[in-house]
């Protein structure tokens, strides 16, 4: 009895010694939004919705107007209202499909379960660009050959701003899942809340001035453009603040402290 | 390999679970028993890091669980077999605990044959399994890191006969090769089987622990006669204490003495065996009881006066 407990406990007390690498456990988060019926779906959405914007361009915008700059600004939008859904989902579906029993048992220091998760649907957000590059490029071939503009100039701030519009958003998605740690509510909440606070901020005039500077829809606006001054760089960085950081924090909070059963 | 000392867990005025300490030692496995509702799978959690206690702590390993660097290799934990994402094949949900863990992707395909889910099932999404499955696939979760240790709540729910007499063999061995085993059940023949000791808890408390041979040897001798009352006389004119069983008498002594009482009083038996479990299955019955009659924490002695003799007593004793 003894003497086998002693020759296993060589390589076994070595492996069990080593702590999970970030890397590891970022590419673990990845894996699991790919490897669900619910995830796959998603990402495909994403890629046919940013196709689909394409192709109404290529058959509907002015010639004049086929160019790969104005194939890839409107793809965003559409992919930036799903990407943050994306975001939801790594982290709630823990709960909901109570995973986190097995997650947290494996990787008890909970802070690097969900550092992990940031990582990947940041990298998520980072493909999703890249997807939205490449279909632009497929409807700038196809307008070229067809009699459009398929013209190929794009200003680099246009690529970035895109990167931090998504990046953004995916975060945002993520924070509102941790703090409310339940899908549909997280959703309903991520998707209703800002719009709710666009009306408001619209109606109410005292509001106004506050609404430019936490009214995400408008803060982000800028960023479909090539150029954001750094008054507009500021009103995005505060209604992140209110937005993003705040709930990813009290969230972060939150996952710590609660009891998993 | 495992210590709990004095935990204590309290949601509000309700305590699920409390003071509560044993100890589990390598190369045995431990049942921790109790009715629904009396901790069992709070304790679980806390040894496991997953419910914050309010008071007192529990290692593994002589660590605390959160401060285990890579506790699937040291722990195969089993708390709930159907908290798995149903949307995940059985291979895919092994799969991820592999990478995490850090190990070779060749460990699934084998602790899956190890736990009989063929390539079929191992293939289907969790969400068509069976409980028993779901069963099966959670315990090749919590054996694909090699641990030395396993902590299983309720592991034999939902498992046939077959599957049942399958785990437990598979537990004997894993002990028997220097393992650590705590199994929970609220079912007193499901561990009786397979443990070498036991920790009894009801309404959040210790009721009983000590070795099972121990725990269940204290109960005596059931003995049967045609003539009772003869019997009796005969068991009570040699000294020895007599209570009415449900089929026979019960006696606070071994076998011999009480074939020896009734030879010499010419009394002829017609079954003569040691009342098994009888006592235990009392306490347990009688914890059970209190568990629905009465939420509020019944004090130990109480369940104790009910029960014969000695079962409950080796309390104290607890393996350091």
């Amino acid at each position: 009895m003894t003497t086998t407990l002693a020759r296993h406990a060589g390589p076994t007390v070595r492996a069990a010694e080593r702590r999970p690498s970030l890397v590891r456990l970022s590419a673990v988060e990845l894996r699991k939004l790919l490897d669900t019926r619910a995830g796959r779906w998603l990402l495909i959405t994403i890629g046919l919705v940013a196709a689909g914007i394409v192709t109404l361009q290529l058959l509907y915008a002015p010639e004049a107007e086929q160019t790969f700059a104005n194939f890839f600004i409107p793809s965003l939008l559409p992919v930036g209202v799903l990407l943050p859904v994306l975001g939801i989902l790594s982290i709630t579906s823990e709960w909901s499909q109570r995973t986190a029993l097995t997650t947290f048992a494996l990787v008890p220091r909970r802070y690097r379960v969900i550092a992990a998760k940031l990582v990947a649907v940041v990298l998520a957000a980072l493909a999703s660009v890249l997807a939205s590059l490449a279909l632009a490029a497929v409807g700038t071939l196809i307008a070229d050959a067809t009699g459009g503009a398929g013209s190929w100039r794009i200003e680099g701030s246009l690529i970035l701003h895109a990167v931090v519009f998504q990046v953004a958003s995916v975060l945002m998605g993520a924070g509102f899942g941790l703090l409310l740690l339940h899908t549909p509510l997280a959703i309903v909440a991520y998707l209703v809340l800002p719009i709710a606070w666009s009306i408001v901020g619209e109606l109410v005039r005292p509001l106004h001035r506050v609404a430019e500077w936490l009214d995400t829809g408008r803060t982000m606006e800028p960023l479909f453009g090539t150029e954001v001054t750094a008054g507009q760089w500021g009103r995005l960085g505060v209604s992140l603040l209110l937005w993003l950081a705040l709930p990813l924090a009290a969230g972060l909070v939150r996952t710590m402290r609660r009891e998993v059963a | 390999m495992i210590a709990v000392e004095q935990l204590t867990k309290r949601y509000g005025r309700h305590t699920a679970v409390d003071d509560v300490s044993f100890h589990c030692e390598p190369g045995t496995v431990t049942g921790f028993l109790g009715p629904n509702g009396a901790g069992k799978s709070t304790t679980m959690r806390m040894i496991c890091g997953l419910t914050p206690p309010t008071s007192g702590f529990a290692t593994v390993a002589g660590r605390p669980y959160q401060q285990l660097p890579n506790p699937g290799r040291t722990v195969g934990v089993l708390l709930d077999a159907s908290a798995q994402h149903a949307g995940r094949t059985g291979r895919e949900t092994l799969a991820v605990a592999a990478a995490t863990m850090g190990i070779h992707s060749r460990a699934v395909g084998e602790v899956l044959d190890r736990v009989g889910l063929g390539e079929s099932a191992a293939r289907r999404r969790v969400r068509a399994y069976s409980l028993g499955m779901r069963q099966r696939l959670g315990l090749a979760h919590a054996l694909l890191g090699e641990p030395q240790v396993l902590v299983l709540d309720e592991p034999a729910n939902g498992l046939d006969p077959e599957g049942i007499f399958w785990m437990r063999g598979l537990l004997r061995d894993f002990a028997d090769r220097g393992g650590t085993v705590l199994l929970s059940s609220h079912l007193l023949r499901e561990v009786e089987a397979v443990a070498d000791r036991l920790v009894v808890i009801g309404g959040g408390r210790i009721v009983a622990q000590g070795g099972k041979d121990e725990l269940l040897a204290g109960t005596g001798t059931l003995v049967r006669a045609r003539d009772r009352l003869a019997l009796r006389g005969a068991l009570e004119q040699a000294g020895l204490p007599v209570s009415n069983g449900t089929d026979g008498l019960l006696v606070g002594a071994d076998s011999e003495a009480v074939g020896l009482a009734a030879a010499a009083a010419g009394v002829a038996l017609t079954e003569l065996r040691p009342a098994s479990a009888g006592g235990l299955e009392q306490l347990f019955l009688t914890l059970t009881a209190e568990a629905g009659g009465h939420p509020t924490v019944a004090p130990p002695d109480a369940s104790r006066s009910t029960a014969t003799g000695a079962t409950a007593q080796p309390t104290e004793e607890t393996v350091r």
